[in-house]
Order: structure tokens, then sequence, then C-alpha cells
């Protein structure tokens, strides 16, 4: 499977078409198809990854595995090699262009993810789109944006890559406008592609500075002349830099980070597959895939301060602040999602690169089980509503499923023990400590605490107190929770991969392997550190809990924003997502499209134009006059050049406004024509 | 079949032309008539294309194949020589399959005044000026069929446009004919510098302007330049352009923007690039500077604008700015790409000119502001607009991309001797340009597509595309596809005579 992994987006991209043009006539509309086609992917992911594992463990007893790929590519320390494969796609003035597949550690464990959610979330979809208006485009679409994303996570060269997260972008797009006859979900849509494609000007831009300078678009060699220094430092830093912009584009990082809420407009299934799970993890992946480029040209291993750990740090913060001032469901996570995907950046940019992945990984998990459990609330509890204050609270009695997979998820983002979420952030945190990143371990606990907090606010509103909202909230068909209860069981059981407490160290082991890296340090389990962040989470809780459970909305902060000025000022700074949004729409973007475009559009029309125009009156006025004072008066009777270009343009308009131009082409052409044929003839 | 040969290319130029003469003959009252031979002519010709296509040697594409060189106005030594290479090949194929689905469009679609007779013997006059300006190899007979296209063109517009067609027309007319006479003058001029004198284009650039005083070349060069840069139009000569495009019939505008303007480009890649190759050199960063200024000018002109088609017109400007930053890097890689480009603008801003005037039938307006909704009334329409607005912005895995990205991709390394800093700022501006297509592209469709119907066209009848438009859409659309999934369809036609190109020009310069 492993050499024809690329079956597996082919599928999905099959299905998308065969759904598209047979949907509508199957009893399902479609959406078996679209079911069965993920679905399939995902059972040959899974036989991927068993033999990717057992390549693994094969490989740690005997020397190498040889003439399994085609083509092998040793990577440092002579382990295990990916498997390659590819043919030339195209070809452009003895430039090749490949298309083909590099199957290593951590394209198979995004394949796994990739697949289980994205069937999961199909699964879902049956249900929750019911009835849709679209049903049938929602799940070739849905196929389509599978398929990218796999294209994506296979691709073995960067033009490939490109292309794979342009197309999920596209998908991205329409889905977010899924219900694009409200204003609303269109302009998230379009500011979605937008801001993502502003960052794929640095990812473009980087792309063709690799290519140049590894000559080649093929990620292997270019990994492996980054780390053998076959590329110039400046070179690197260039195209680290470029990557990295498009690094927050696609993964909404600071300060490029505000389309990622806006696209709660989509659908809910889409938030938690394409706006948690996989597509905003693509520039995550890109920092993996690529990460000799950013190691070398960021200088990480010197443990200094730099542009990719900042960012990442950032957006923790930045992105967990504004999850405490939403009154939307979806909101919160999807700045809990900024957030986290902040960890995973920075993470790469304090080369802690198994743990970013590791989290990636984790976190694909818990929150698509947190998103869909939104969904489920708001199918069967709030009616359709996602406004936690106003349409929700005390749903735990009416949604037992629903609620304690909602809290499991919660507990596991919050990084409680023994959750996912606890190994992969303290794996973060651990090899931030030990590479000498120390200001971004305070950076993550600290953003540890504000998760805790935000995710016990955002639970007590949803589940616990008085429902404030109307109807008969129930639990959810199964359809909604059988993928709940898998997610939760990963959200569970998916940190003991790499479980560094208990001497666990799979992940590592399998997916770091075939993947060329530069020689990282790894975490050791630091008992009082992961004591210290457990403990610092549950005061977030705690603190949360004390606020909001205890005394009923924030207790004796109740009205605060009310009494204090500066908390006022502080929390419609907040409210304004940092005014953020209004810098780029109102002021970048609506100077573009207003003022700027407006003045070129003036200037075109009458400076430029304006020119031309008085050519042609200058050109008319001086032919009258010339026919008129040297023509008709000096020199009288002789034809003159230019007054009989005027009268010939007169009598073309005349012959335009009589209708008898086509009389006058004809016998014109005809003239032409014989003529030519004359000469010819002639000589 | 050796007959076809020596015969192919003429066929495929002149067959519109005969075409035209039997449309004349038949009486304007059998309407029927008259569409059958205009579009069997059409689809005839493509046939020629089509088996010039098999017929084609892949090995050689750098060789000019069907040759024809046969004395014709010996007195100036110019001869009746043409040929098609790789560079020519695809625009040719690409005009003809064009003209074949603007036929089979206006079928039902005659703009007014309703006259097909002679709209139909102007479309076949048009081809055979367009195919002949892409196999022309003589300068005189390449001046010859590039002003024979303008004729048609300016009645088109001037009879069948919209309501400001006169100034429109005029306007295309005299600003495209200033271009052509200094585009004359150089091609005196290098007839008469040449040594021996000739207007044999393979010949002319086997001397490569040799003998030409370095002073001399460049103002030669900028003769042609203008008379290209006019017609592609680089700004800021393209100001003719969205007053054509707006008022042109539907039919008009397509074959306007998707051949029309490559006669331009052709005409830098056939003959100011390898003749002058010197000249091409010291102009390069210019001609550069202009490309990127129009993509982001052109963009930004798009934003400002109401109307949908004078939109889509603007974006011409700016895409082919990305064709003439390719060619303008001098290297083969930009030259293929600005080829492949000028073939997928053909393809998809086609496209995008039908879409509108189907728009504009249903409507009765292309103002972007009333309309609103198109895919609850015409869902097929709408996204096919969706698609044709990716498709143009440049989403790879379609054709737009493969003329845009290696063009950005060519310019960080011109060719030797250009300065790389210069081209690689014109990379990044270019770049952004990306931003802005997307931009101006997605909320033309959110305004046009999305949303709900406005009242004043709540309860219209609209109908979804119909079947003419099917047939002459569908073929465009697996074309933007095809060639977007395996752009090698095209690159490799016209790989070796850009290899051929590129080379000849640094041998030139030494």
């Amino acid at each position: 499977m492993l050499r024809n992994a690329w079956i597996i987006p082919l599928l999905p991209g099959l299905g998308f078409v065969a759904v598209l043009l047979f949907g509508k006539r199957l009893p399902r509309k479609g959406a078996e198809l679209a079911v069965a086609t993920v679905g399939a992917s995902f059972v040959l992911s899974c036989i991927a990854a068993v033999q990717w594992i057992q390549r693994v463990d094969d490989h740690s007893g005997k020397e190498a595995v040889g003439g399994f790929g085609r083509a092998l590519l040793p990577t440092q320390e002579g382990g295990v090699t990916a498997v390659e494969r590819g043919f030339t796609w195209w070809q452009n003035s003895n430039v090749k262009f490949g298309v083909g597949i590099h199957i290593d550690g951590l394209a198979v464990m995004m394949l796994f993810m990739v697949t289980l959610v994205s069937f999961l979330v199909h699964v879902y979809s049956t249900r929750y789109m019911q009835g849709d208006r679209r049903y049938t485009h929602y799940f070739a679409l849905l196929n389509l944006f599978t398929a990218s994303m796999l294209l994506l996570v296979v691709a073995d060269n960067t033009l490939m890559l490109l292309v794979a997260w342009e197309l999920v972008g596209v998908c991205s797009f329409v889905l977010i406008g899924h219900w694009w006859e409200e204003k609303p979900n269109s302009d998230a849509a379009v500011k979605a592609f937008l801001t993502t494609r502003t960052g794929d000007v640095g990812l473009m831009i980087g792309v063709i500075v690799l290519f140049f300078a590894a000559g080649t678009f093929n990620i292997a060699v270019i990994n492996a002349k980054a780390l053998d220094g076959g590329i110039g430092h400046t070179l690197l830093v260039v195209s680290a830099a470029c990557l990295l912009i498009g690094i927050i584009g696609k993964s909404g990082q600071f300060p490029l980070h505000t389309w990622l809420p806006d696209a709660m407009a989509g659908p809910t299934p889409v938030s938690a597959l394409i706006h948690a799970a996989t597509m905003v993890v693509a520039g995550v992946y890109l920092g993996a895939r690529l990460y000799p480029v950013f190691f070398r040209g960021f200088s990480i291993g010197d443990g200094g301060l730099n542009a990719m750990a900042l960012i990442g740090g950032v957006t923790i913060i930045i992105g967990a602040v504004l999850a405490f001032v939403q009154r939307d469901i979806k909101k919160v996570l999807a700045y809990s999602t900024i957030s986290q995907l902040g960890y995973m950046v920075m993470a790469l940019g304090v080369g802690a690169w198994v743990a970013a992945i590791f989290h990636l990984f984790t976190h694909a998990f818990f929150k698509s089980l947190l998103f869909l459990g939104a969904g489920s609330v708001s199918e069967s509890g709030s009616h359709h509503s996602f406004d936690m204050k106003g349409d929700m609270g005390g749903l735990r009695r009416y949604m037992p499923i629903t609620f304690v997979t909602f809290v499991i998820g919660s507990l596991a983002l919050a990084g409680i023990f023994p959750l996912a979420g606890f190994w992969s952030k303290d794996e973060i945190l651990v090899t931030a400590g030990q590479t000498g990143y120390d200001a971004f371990l305070y950076v993550g606990l600290i953003g540890a605490f504000l998760t805790a907090a935000y995710m016990t606010r955002c639970v007590y509103l949803t589940f616990f107190g008085e429902f404030r909202g109307h109807g008969e909230p129930h639990e959810s068909p199964p359809t909604l929770t059988v993928p709940l209860i898998v997610l939760a069981a990963a959200s569970v059981g998916a940190g003991f991969l790499n479980a560094e407490a208990f001497g666990i160290e799979k992940f590592r082991d399998w997916f770091e392997a075939g993947v060329s890296l530069p020689t990282l340090e790894h975490a050791e389990f630091d008992t009082v550190k992961a004591v210290i962040s457990v403990t610092i989470a549950v005061i977030g809780i705690g603190i949360a809990a004390y606020l909001w459970f205890q005394r009923e909305e924030l207790g004796p902060f109740r009205g605060f924003t009310q009494r204090n000025a500066a908390a006022r000022a502080g929390y419609r700074f907040l409210e304004n997502k940092y005014y953020l949004d209004d810098l780029y729409e109102k002021v970048i973007v609506g100077g573009i499209k207003g003022p700027v475009a407006r003045a070129s559009y003036w200037i075109n029309q009458n400076i430029i134009d304006g020119v031309v125009n008085a050519i042609g009156r200058g050109t008319a006025i001086a032919a009258r006059e010339t026919y008129d004072v040297i023509d008709q008066k000096v020199v009288d009777g002789a034809v003159n050049g230019l007054a009989e270009t005027t009268g010939e343009t007169g009598g073309l308009l005349r012959y335009v406004q009589s209708g008898r131009v086509q009389r006058y082409a004809l016998t014109l052409f005809a003239a032409v024509g014989a003529l030519s044929l004359a000469l010819w003839l002639v000589y | 079949m050796d007959w076809f040969d020596s015969w192919g290319v003429t066929l495929a130029v002149f067959l519109p032309a005969a075409g035209m003469v039997v449309v004349l003959a038949i009486p304007k009252a059998q309407e029927r008539a008259l569409k059958v031979t205009t579009l069997a002519t059409t689809l005839a010709t493509l046939a020629v294309g089509i088996a010039m296509l098999a017929r084609f040697d892949y090995d050689r594409t750098g060789v000019l194949q069907f040759q024809v060189n046969k004395s014709w106005i010996d007195v100036i030594n110019s001869r009746y020589h043409m040929g098609v290479d790789g560079i020519s090949l695809p625009l040719l194929l690409m005009t003809m399959l064009i003209t074949v689905m603007c036929v089979i469009y206006t079928w039902d679609h005659f703009p007014d005044p309703r006259t097909p007779k002679a709209f139909l013997a102007l479309i076949l006059l048009l081809e055979t000026g367009m195919n002949g300006t892409f196999c022309a190899q003589d300068l005189i007979l390449f001046f010859i069929f590039f002003e024979l296209v303008l004729l048609p063109m300016f009645f088109m517009i001037g009879v069948w446009g919209g309501p400001n067609r006169e100034y429109a027309s005029i306007k295309f007319f005299l600003f495209t004919l200033f271009g052509s006479a200094l585009m004359l003058l150089s091609f005196l001029a290098l007839f008469f510098l040449s040594d021996p004198q000739t207007f044999d284009i393979p010949r002319l650039a086997a001397q490569g302007g040799g003998g030409i005083v370095a002073s001399t070349q460049n103002l030669i060069f900028v003769g042609m330049f203008l008379g290209f840069a006019i017609k592609v139009p680089m700004f800021p000569f393209h100001t003719w352009l969205p007053d054509a495009h707006t008022e042109a019939p539907t039919v008009g505008s397509v074959l306007l923007a998707a051949v029309l303007l490559k006669l331009g480009t052709y005409g830098f890649i056939r003959i100011a690039l390898p003749i002058l190759p010197q000249a091409a050199h010291d102009w390069a960063p210019w001609i550069g500077l202009l490309a990127v200024i129009g993509i982001i000018y052109g963009a930004l002109c798009c934003l400002a604008q109401r109307d949908m088609k004078r939109l889509i017109a603007f974006s011409s400007v700016a895409h082919m700015g990305f064709v003439m930053l390719g060619i303008a890097t001098l290297t083969n890689f930009g030259i293929n790409a600005a080829i492949f480009g000028m073939v997928a603008h053909g393809l998809i801003t086609g496209m995008l000119f039908f879409i509108a005037g189907s728009v504009q039938e249903r409507y009765d307006t292309r103002e972007i502001s009333r309309l609103g909704g198109l895919l609850v009334q015409a869902p097929r329409l709408g996204w096919i607009l969706g698609f044709c607005a990716m498709a143009s912005l440049g989403l790879p895995g379609l054709a737009g991309f493969w003329g845009e990205f290696p063009a950005v991709l060519s310019a960080y390394d011109p060719a030797a001797g250009i300065s790389q800093v210069t081209f690689r700022v014109y990379m990044v501006v270019a770049a952004v340009g990306t931003v802005l297509a997307a931009g101006y592209l997605l909320w033309m469709f959110q305004r046009v597509a999305f949303g709900t119907v406005k009242t004043e066209f709540e309860g219209a009848h609209v109908h979804d595309v119909h079947w003419p438009e099917w047939i002459a859409w569908t073929p465009l659309l697996i074309g933007i596809v095809v060639l977007g999934i395996y752009p090698n369809l095209i690159f490799r036609i016209t790989d070796g005579a850009v290899t051929n190109l590129a080379h000849g020009m640094a041998t030139a310069i030494g």
C-alpha cells in the first residue's frame, strides 16, 4: 500500500466527480458514494499505517530494508527510508516537473488522521445536513476537499503541494459559503479565500526561491540540500521567511488569523473537518515537511529568538484571550483552534518537531470532537443556534452523550492528565525548556491556563445552569453521537502513543521515521513540569468555575466592565478583535477597493485616456484646419494626406450610421482579396 | 498526404475566406443556409487544424512545418512564406476552436441589428486574418493579415455594438492603426538594413540584427514595440480595450479577448525578439516594468468597475501583464509560460465574455450591483461563472495557473545580463497581483451569483444554460480542465521552438 498510496487521494477525487455527475440520481443523493470512497481511503490509510509501522519495527531489528520503494532515499543515520514514486508531469525547457508521492512517517500519520476525521465527518454530515438545499453538492465538495488534502499530504514536490494547497483553499471557500444566499456567509468565504491567498504570495515566492536554490521542486532533495549546506544561508532565510507567510495565512496565525472565526459561517461539520482538524494544519504540515529549511533558515538550533516561535507564541495568547469574549460556541472553538495552531507553530519554532506533529495529531481528534459536539448541540438542543448565552444552558440533562464527550474533549484540550492534549502539549513545553526557549515555555503555560479557563466557561454556558433556549432539547441520533464517541475515545487514547512518562515513544519512533530532519533534541519527561502544567490548567478551570459556577456569571466581577473604565476599554478592545478586522477590512481592503481603485480608474479615464482622446481630437482639428486653411485656401485642389484620413474617418462613420457597412466591407475585402490573388498569380 | 504538407497552411488560412465568398453568394433570406455554411467552413478549418496537429512532427517543433515558400511580390522580395512551428501551432488551434464556438454561440444570439449574413461573413474574414497572422513568415504577409483582422472587428463593434459603439470602434481602429503604422515603418527599416534585403522572418531572425547599429536597433524595436504593445495591450496603451470590449457584441468580445490580444504578444515572440535580440535585451527591464504595472493597475481598475464586461476587459490588461512579464525575461522558461498563458487566457477570458453576454441577454444588464442570486435563477450558468472565475484567478489544476505561476517563476532568473534584482522585484509585485486578481473576481462572483435575486428580477423567467451555449462552452471548459491537469500538452509543443528562439537570442547577444 505504501507504494500505491496515490490511490488514497484518488478515491475521494473520483468520488467527487461521480457524486457531482450522478449523485442526485442515487437513492441517498450521493452521500453513500461520498462516504464509501472516503471510507475506502480510510481503510487503505490504515493498511498503509500498519505496513509503515511494520517497516519501522522490522528496521529496528535489521539494518536495511532494501528494494521496497523504487527509489530509496537515504535519510539521516541510515534510518528507515521514505517510499518515493513519481514520474514527469510536464516539462518546460529542460526543467522537469514531477508528480509523485513521498510516503514517510509524517505522511502516514497525516493520511490516517485526515481520512479518519474526514470519514467521521462524512458520516455525521449524512444526518446533520439532511434536507439541505444542496446536499449532493455538499458531499461532492467534501470529497474534493478530502482528496486535495490527501494530495497535499502525499506530494513529493513543492509545486504539487502548492497545487493541493490552493485546491483545499477553494474547497474551503465554497464550503464556507455553502449557504451563500445570506451575505455574511459569502462575505466570510471571500474573506477566507483572500486572506489565505495573501499568505499564498509568500508560499509561492518561497517555492520559487527554493526551486532556484535547490534546482528542483522535490521536497526530499530540498531538505537534503538545506541540511548539508547545499543551499546558501541567505536563500534559506528568504525562503523560510516567505514560506512562514504562507503558514501564517493558512494556519490562522497572527496577524492573518482573522478569517478563521468568520469561517464558522460554514456548516459545522465543515468547521470540524476543514477549519479545525485538517486544512488549517496544512501550514503546520508545510513547516514540518520542509523542516530543514526552517531549522537552518531561522537557526532554530541556536536557541535564539526566531520569527516562527514568536508568531506561534503570540498567536497562542491572542487567540486564547479572544475566546473569552465570544457568545458563539463555534467562535470560542475557532479562537481556540487559532491558539492551538499557535502551539504547533511555536513548537516547530523551538525545535520541537515531534511535539508539533504530535499535537497536530491529538488536536485533530479533540477539536473535531468539540466542533461536532457543538453541532450536535445546535441540531438537537438549541434549535440551530450557536449562541451560548441566548439559546443554551443546562443541556447536560438532555444530551448526556454530547455532554460527556464534549467534556472529554474540553479536558483533553485543557491538557488534563491523562488525556491526549496533556501528552502533546506537555511535550511541546518540555522541549521548549530543553532547547533553551524558556520564554516560550512560559508563554505555553500561560496559554494552558487560558485554555482551561475559556473551555470551562464554554462548558458552563452550554451545559450548566438553566436552559435559556426554547423548544425541547433532546439527545442527538446515533449518526451524530457515534462519531462523537469514536473521537472521544481517540481523545483519550491518542496521547498514549507518546506517553513519555511511561517510556512509550511509539509516536516518535513510527512517525519521525523516514523524515529528513536535522538532529533534534528529544524531550525527556519531566515530572515537575508536567505537574506544574496540569496544576496551572486545574487552576484555570478552578478560577473559571468559581467565576461562573459559584457566583453565576463572573461573581464579584459582574458588571466590572461597566464600573471600570480601563476594563471597559479592554473589553471593547477584545470585542473588536484588537481592531484587526477593522484594519484589514476597512483600511486595507476598503482602501484598495475604494479610493485606490477609484483613483486608478480615474487616472485611467481622465489622464491616460484623456491623452488618447486629446490626440485624437487634436489630430482631427489639425486635419480640419489643414483642410480649411492650407488645402482649400492655399493649395486649393491638391489632395492632402492628413485631410484624406479625416475624410475617410468621417466616411466610415457615415457608413456605420447609415447601416451600409456590410456592402462597404465586402467590397473592400473582395478588393483586397482579389488584389493579393492577382499579385500572387502575376509574380 | 504529401499535398497536405504543402497545402495545409494555405487551407487553414484561406478556407474561411472561401467560406465567406460562399456566404456572400447565399441570399440574405436563407438564414439557415448561411449558418450551416459558416459552421461547416469553420469546422472544416478546425479539421485542417486537427490534421496539422496529427501530422505535426513533435520532435522538431522548432522547425517550420507545412512550409510554403513561393514568390509573391518580387519587386520588394516579399514572398508567400507560410509555416507553422511549436509557437504558432497552439495559438492557431485555439483560434480555430474559438471561432467554431463563436459561430455556434451566435446560432440563436444574433446581435442587433439582426443581419446574420454580414455578421457571419465578417467572422469568417476575421478567421482568415487571425490564422494568417499566426502562420505568416514574411513581414509584409504578417502585416497584411495583422491589419486584415482590424477591419472585421471594427465593423463588428461599430455596427453591432452597444450604445457608445461609434466612439469605441473608431478608437479601437485608429489606436491600433497608429501602432501598426509605426510597426510598418520598423518593418521597412529592417528590410533596408538587412543584407540581403528581405522581409523573410526566419532569415531576418538568423541575421539576428547583425550589422545594424545598436541605437538603430533600439529605435526599430520601439516602433515594433508600439505596434505590438498597443495590440496586447500593455499599460499605458490599453485604453482602447475596455471601450472596445464593453461595446462589442458578445462574439466580438470573445474573439477580441481570446485571439486578437494574442496577436500582439505573438508578434513579440515571433518577430521582435528573434529579429532584434540585442534591442529586446536592452528594453527587457522596461517591458517588464510596464508588464507588472499592468498587472497591478489592471487589477485595481477592475475593482472600480460596475459593469461585468468592463471588469473582465480590465482583467485582460492584468493577465496579459503576466504574459508580457514572461516574455520580458527572455528566457525559454518565461516564453513558454507566456505562450501557455496566451492559450489559457484565450479559453478562460473567452468563456468569461460568453458568460457576460449570456447574463446580459437574460437580465438585459451587466451592472453588477443590479445582479445577484444568479445561482438561484440559473444555477448552471452561475457555477460555470464561478468555475471560470476560479480559472481566471489562477487556481492550480486549471489552465490559468500554468500561464501565471511559471511566468512569475521565470522572473526570478531572467536571461543573462538582465538585472536580476529588478526582475525579482517584478516577481514579488506580480505575485501580489494574484491576490488582487482573486479579489476582483471573487467579489464579482459574489455579487453576481451569490445572495438572493434582486427585487427587480424576482419572478423573471431566467433560462438556464441552453443547448447552443452548452455546445459552445463544453469544449472550452474541458480545455481549461485538461490543460490545467496536463500542461505538458502545450509545453511539449512550444518547448522546442522556444528553446531555439532563446538559444538564438543568446548567441546573437553573445
